[in-house]
Parts: structure tokens; sequence; C-alpha cells
């Protein structure tokens, strides 16, 4: 277990570091430099300025020794100035992955929670009506583009019913009811979204578990039907369940993009998406690396987590 | 009877959607792009059955015609995905092994990244052409048919009829082409209808954050963008291209699930 775990996070930082590479190049290649928008906000400045400044920033040198810069200067705790924010890129990063994670998290629960049993009953009974109600909402969940949800959402409960903010986020001594009214209407799209797809593989899994001979065997020594669903099928089915939640875990840490971006929540996916159309360097790249690097961490958890929770998978072997 | 309608249902309104979108320039009477700024946003009416844009443009028509660009991107980059996936899985599959875990490997790893920022990331740097819309969508959504196709590949390559065309002397080539992928056919059917509407998903996910396809073309996402704008004043603006993506996605989400009840028997989950 131990060495798997070392062979595991020797990979991720593997491809951590190729991809600090591939964003350090692919945020390189972008039109534009910082010195272009100086150039721009003031007319003053001649070519030879500019040219003088990029000498003393180095943006005059190729890629590969900006990179080399950037990554020693990275290793040593420097991580750089945001340009928009004018601030270190951690006081401007880790506040907005608490944002993200409260968002997100919020919603991940809210959504296993409505979910797993959802599916589960779909599966007890399958062809009543619950279960195509379900099989259907399912459909509408991956159908259903999240910025439409969003923007329906809005309408109804900000613009129609003023119950709700349309956007922001509550500042941080506000009230806990304040916040929590806030965060209602972003949680409850991105939890909608996902209850669809999380009820169809509970379903998936538990109509696979309950065709089991043991399954059989709990049904003809006298155990109620609930027993049967509850007890001995649903622990089983929720391994393959479990581990799909937590590769889905690893994708909460970049944020919801849009949903973000449509109710000006000051998260992670709105942090990059800004970062990369505002030119900033220095955030855009760390704001990615981090994103990935978490996202990493969730898949090794979800690996681990799949061989703790059945026996019978033995860790360390190729797959 | 009534029930095969109802069972058919989602194939007959895709359909319909296809081709009053194909055949849009002989069902309007507008021009797409046709400005009337005297007439201005107006709601639907029997001349505008869906109402007019700001700029006094046909909605229904600019909705077809949007239609037309949001299913060329849907099926193009599908049809990227289709091939680097196939390909993929199929090398990874039947040369097995080594080459195999690696090909493999990266495929999990690719699967672990934030995908869609660096969808967004890609836009930004290399410019917003069509084309690289459609090239970098399939590249994003080859991922999941790389690794259907070689997992079936693994399960036929040691089947008694490729050992017999191997021992009749075909090429690795003919063997691969002519015997092993035409016995995967139907999980690939399946996964590519099911991949039309996830690309057309990202397509308009992309065009909403004004990163897709461009002004004065029109797709269903951008169609949106430009309906959320004035959607206080004119929600029909936002309304309709809204529900016929929502429309189209259903039904070949729907359609791609019976396809794949009819081909893989039970239906387990497979959509990530």
């Amino acid at each position: 277990m131990g060495k798997f775990i070392l062979a595991r996070s020797a990979q991720a930082l593997l491809v951590l570091a190729v991809m600090s590479v591939v964003i350090y190049a692919l945020i390189g290649l972008m039109p534009g430099d910082p010195i272009d928008l100086m150039i721009s906000a003031d007319p003053k400045m001649t070519s030879a300025d500019a040219a003088a400044l990029r000498e003393i920033y180095g943006l005059n040198q190729p890629l590969y020794r900006r990179y080399l810069a950037w990554l020693g200067a990275a290793l040593q705790g420097d991580l750089g100035y945001s340009r928009l924010f004018g601030q270190p890129v951690l006081d401007v990063l880790l506040p907005a992955l608490g944002n993200t994670l409260l968002l997100m998290a919020s919603a991940f629960l809210i959504a296993v929670a409505i979910a797993l049993p959802l599916g589960t009953l779909a599966a007890a009974k399958p062809r009543s009506a619950l279960d195509y109600g379900v099989n259907l909402y399912a459909f509408a969940g991956i159908s259903l583009p999240s910025f439409w949800l969003a923007l329906l959402l809005i309408m109804l409960f900000s613009v129609t019913l003023g119950w709700l903010p349309a956007g922001g986020m509550a500042p941080a001594g506000a009230p806990l009811g304040e916040q929590l009214r806030h965060l209602a209407l972003p949680v409850a799209t991105v939890a909608t979204l996902h209850i669809g797809a999380y009820s169809r593989y509970m379903r998936s899994a538990m109509l696979e578990v309950l065709r089991h001979d043991y399954i059989r065997t709990a049904r003809a020594k006298g155990a109620s039907e609930r027993r049967v669903v509850w007890v001995h099928a649903w622990r089983n089915a929720l391994i393959p369940v479990v581990t799909i939640l937590a590769l889905d875990f690893g994708f909460l840490f970049s944020g919801a993009l849009v949903t973000e971006t449509i109710f000006s929540w000051p998260g992670m996916g709105k942090l990059i998406f800004d970062a990369v159309m505002g030119n900033d360097f220095n955030l855009a790249i760390v704001a990615l690396l981090f994103a990935t690097a978490l996202t990493l961490l969730g898949n090794l958890i979800a690996d681990l987590l799949y061989a703790k929770l059945d026996p019978r998978i033995t860790v360390g072997r190729p797959r | 009877m009534a029930r095969r309608v109802t069972y058919n249902l989602p194939l007959l309104l895709l359909a319909a959607i296809a081709l009053a979108c194909l055949l849009a320039p002989w069902l309007s009477p507008y021009p797409p792009a046709a400005q009337q700024l005297l007439l201005g946003a107006q709601p639907p009416s029997v001349a505008h059955w869906l109402g007019t844009d700001i700029f006094g443009r046909d909605l229904l028509t600019r909705l077809l015609y949007g239609g037309r660009l949001s299913l060329l991107v849907g099926l193009t980059a599908t049809a990227v995905a289709l091939l680097i996936g196939v390909s993929w899985g199929a090398v990874a599959g039947y040369v097995g092994g080594r080459l195999d875990a690696v090909m493999m490997r990266i495929v999990d790893t690719l699967y672990a990244l934030p995908f869609v920022i660096f969808v967004v990331l890609m836009m930004v740097v290399f410019g917003r052409s069509l084309l690289l819309l459609f090239i970098a969508i399939g590249a994003v959504e080859w991922l999941t048919m790389a690794r259907i196709v070689r997992a079936q590949v693994r399960a036929i390559v040691h089947s008694d009829y490729i050992e017999a065309a191997r021992c009749l002397g075909l090429s690795r080539w003919q063997i691969v082409t002519r015997h092993i992928l035409p016995n995967c056919a139907g999980p690939i059917i399946v996964y590519t209808t099911l991949t039309i509407p996830s690309v057309m998903l990202l397509e308009a996910f992309l065009s909403f954050l004004g990163l897709g396809v461009q002004p004065p073309d029109a797709s269903w996402g951008l169609l949106i963008n430009q309906g959320v704008e004035t959607m206080e004043e004119y929600p029909w603006l936002l309304l309709y291209p809204a529900l016929a993506l929502t429309a189209t996605l259903l039904c070949l989400n729907l359609v791609g699930d019976r396809l794949r009840d009819r081909l893989e028997g039970s239906a387990v989950g497979g959509d990530r």
C-alpha cells in the first residue's frame, strides 16, 4: 500500500511538472504581454522605453529561459504578484480556493444526499413511475446547459419573486442567514445538474448488485425487501459509485466556471478565467497549476478509496 | 402504434430540427444577417414567428442558421474525437503490453486534468477560428472513446477468427481495419451518438463565454449569450435559443441511450 501511494504520488508530481511547462508555454504564447498593456495605457511611452522595460523584466528572453527563472523563484516560494489585483498571487488565490470549495462542496454534498437514495429507490422498483422520473431527470441534467439553468433560477427567484440575491457573495462579517441566501442559487445550479448523473450511477450500480445470488439468498431467508435493498445491496452498490464520486470530487477544485461567472461568485473558475483574459500571467499560471494539483490529488484519493472499500482489489498491480 | 410514436419521438423531433436547420435558406423568407434597425426588437408576431432581435433580424431565421452551425460543430468535432479516440484505442488494444500501458496511462492522466479550462486557454492563445474550435473540442472529447475502443479490442484480439486471419497472412492494418474494428462498431456508434450532445454543450459553453463562434455568425450558444444581455426587456431572445439547444441535446441523449439499450443490452451508466 505504501509503495503504491509513493508510486502514484511520484507520477502525479511528474504530471504536475509537465503541466507546468505546458501551462507556462501556453500562457507565454498568448498574444500581448504586460508591456503592451502599459503602452496602450500610456501614449507617451516610446518603443525604446518599451524595449528597456522588456529588458528589465526579462520579457525579451526566450521562453525556456523565462520558464526556468519562474520555476526557480516559484520553488523558493516566490510566486510573484498578480497584475490585476496588485497583490501577491497566493493572497488572491487562497480566498478564491476557499470560496470555490464552499460552493462546490455544499453542492456536492446536497447532490449526493439526494441522488443516492433516489437512484436506489429507482432501482428497487424498476419501470415504476419513480424510475422513469429519475431517468428523465437524469437526461435533463446532462442536456441542460448550466448557464441556462442558472439564468432560469435568477429570473424566477431574484427577478420575479425577489427572494434571493442574483449574485455576489455576502461580505465576510455578514450574518449566517445572509451568507446562505447568497449561496443558495449557485449551489442549487451546480447540485441540480449533478443529481441526474449521480442518481443514474447509483441506479445502475444497484441494479447490477440486485442480480447477485446473495441477494436471492437474503430474500429466500425471508428478509424484508426494504432490508434487502438498504442493508444487503446498498453497501455493495456504493463501491463503484463512491469511486466515481471521488473522481468527480477532484473537479470541484477547479470550480464551476460558468456558474461562478453568472453569479459573480469569486471562486477559482472565475479567477482563472479573469486571469487568462486579463493577461495576468503570474496569477493564471499558478491558479491553473493549483487546480491541476488538487485534481490529481482527488484522483489519487479516489484510487485509494476504491481499494479500501473493496477488499478484493489489490493495489500495486498494473491494471 | 401510439406507443411506437412516443418511443420514437426524440428521433422524429431531432430529424425535424436538423431538417429545418438544413433547409433554412429555403424555409425562411429573411436573410439571417439583414438588419432592419427601424424595426428593432419585436415580440413574436405573424410576420416574425419568434420575434426579432435588437437589430430587427428575424429570430427564427437566426435560430435555424445558428442550428446549422451548432450541429456542424457537433458533427465535425465528434468526427475529430472519433478519429483520435478510435485510432488511439485500437493501437493500444491491439499492440498491448508496455505500449498499451503507457498509452492508457496518458489517457488516465489527461482525464485527471481540469479540461474545460484548457480549452479556454487554447482558444485564447490560438485565436478564435471555427476550425480551431472543432479541433480543440474534438481533442478534449476523445478520451472516453479511446477507453471504450481499447477495452473492446482487448476483448476480441485473442478470438479464434483473429488468430485465423493472422494465420492467413493478413497484415496488421488489414486485421485491425477489416476484422477488429467492424466488431467494435456497436459501442463506437453508441458512444458517438452520446458524444455529439456533449460536444454541442461545450460549444455552447464556449460561445456563451464569447470564445466560440464569433458574430456575425451565430450558433445557439452565441444567440443565448446575446439573449442574456437583454433578457429583462426582450426575454424571447433568450428563451427560444435556449429551448432549441436544450431540446436538441435532450433528444440526442435519449436517442443515444435507446441505441445503447438496443446494441449493448442493459443500460449501465457510462456518461461522465
